[in-house]
């Protein structure tokens, strides 16, 4: 069966979904993507949907499922690169994914998850900041 | 016998013309004689050379299609150039009266000139109403056109600092305006890779609950993309307006005016506005 290949690199889990998602295909990527943040211990996770021309009410309500479950287990999640025709029919579902953090592309995104982390793990963040200044 | 009017009429060409013509010039102040007489020529030889014994019994027949082109053509060209209804209307009744007056010369027998007479009515009205239909077509082409253009100029995407792009709204917004503003704000926020979209409403006339919804889901939408989007230029009638409607607008950030709503991208970005230090004896 086809599935999204999750990657891993260090903290982070990676996911680059390249074509569009139907029911299945999603549900998969759902749970596959939960268990890899079990079992890489991942601090953060970014989604990117560059790619995907077409999101209907069933996959937005994944993509926040996703946010939320990630962050239940201690993972940051980042969607980056979506298209603003995308954008545009997320909102008119009434689908505006509040709970997930969106970034404009991976860079920002993996920026935007780097001071979440930070951020989650408390005073270290001050630290740094005030070391760095 | 029949054939007797057709003849006739496809005879007195010249003085048909030139019977109309005169009309119209008594009728229109404006009438401009080159052009309109070009028109008017066309229009006599089209409809002579269509006119035949059978079709003059049958204002719908095929054989009219042409000078129905022609009318059409003449129509539309008339819309656009922005002549009244009236001056088109002047313009198909007098030819009724002038191929009338010229028939009531030639015919002598009372009867056949009225019957003739009503054939010709018939036919010539209903070309009129066909030239009221492709005129009023030429007038919705014209506004059909200049609402485009007004939406296309009306929304302007402003890159006012790198990562930051305004959109100063002018006029009413309804579904079919916040659908563009939408669709060009979502686009170069993508491709300008800016993370602050500022959305100034300064010259919106009013705020109701309509407008509200879709200031809102424009500010999703930008969100969705990865970009914050403040609202700026909230008037105090639209500040009370707001309130008094109970739309919430907590979870949205709004600036009174785009200066503070800049600054407030700026702290955002972590930049900073210094003034120049130093004495500006040079300046």
């Amino acid at each position: 069966m086809e599935r999204i290949p999750i990657l891993k690199m260090g903290d982070f889990l990676l996911v680059t979904i390249q074509v569009d998602l139907y029911d299945q295909l999603a549900e998969n990527l759902e749970s596959d993507l939960v268990n890899a943040v079990k079992k890489n211990n991942s601090k953060g996770v970014l989604i990117d949907i560059s790619s995907v021309s077409i999101i209907d009410s069933f996959m937005g309500r994944i993509l926040g499922n996703i946010g939320i479950m990630s962050r239940i287990m201690g993972a940051q999640s980042v969607i980056v690169g979506m298209q603003p025709a995308v954008a545009m029919t997320l909102v008119e579902l009434g689908l505006t994914l509040t709970g997930v953090s969106t970034a404009l592309n991976v860079e920002k995104g993996m920026e935007l998850l780097r001071s979440k982390i930070l951020l989650s793990e408390g005073q270290s963040y001050y630290d740094e900041n005030n070391n760095t200044e | 016998m029949e054939d007797k009017s057709v003849k006739i009429l496809k005879e007195k060409k010249d003085a048909i013309l030139e019977l109309w013509v005169s009309k119209q010039m008594a009728q229109d102040s404006y009438f401009n004689a080159d052009d309109q007489k070009e028109d008017s020529e066309d229009f006599v030889s089209a409809f002579l050379s269509a006119l035949n014994d059978t079709n003059i019994n049958d204002q719908d027949a095929r054989s009219f299609e042409k000078v129905h082109d022609v009318l059409m053509g003449i129509s539309v060209s008339r819309a656009k150039r922005g002549f009244t209804p009236r001056e088109t209307g002047v313009y198909m009744f007098t030819f009724k009266e002038a191929l009338l007056e010229t028939l009531s010369k030639e015919i002598t027998d009372p009867v056949r000139l009225y019957e003739d007479s009503l054939k010709v009515s018939k036919i010539i009205d209903n070309m009129a109403i066909l030239t009221f239909e492709a005129f009023i077509r030429g007038r919705e082409d014209v506004i059909s056109r200049q609402t485009d253009e007004i939406t296309e100029i009306s929304t302007p995407v402003i890159r006012v600092w790198d990562g930051v792009v305004a959109l100063p709204i002018i006029g009413t917004l309804d579904s079919a305006r916040t659908q563009v503003v939408m669709e060009n704000l979502l686009q170069q926020i993508v491709e300008t890779g800016s993370t602050i979209a500022i959305l100034d409403i300064s010259g919106v006339p009013a705020v109701d609950s309509l407008v509200a919804q879709h200031l809102i889901k424009t500010v999703s939408a930008t969100r969705l993309l990865g970009a914050e989007c403040i609202i700026s230029g909230i008037r105090p009638e639209i500040a009370q307006i707001v309130v008094h409607l109970g739309i919430d607008l907590s979870n949205i950030i709004t600036k009174s005016t785009l200066a503070s709503a800049l600054q407030t991208a700026f702290n955002m970005l972590q930049l900073e506005v210094n003034k120049k230090k130093g004495n500006f004896i040079n300046s």
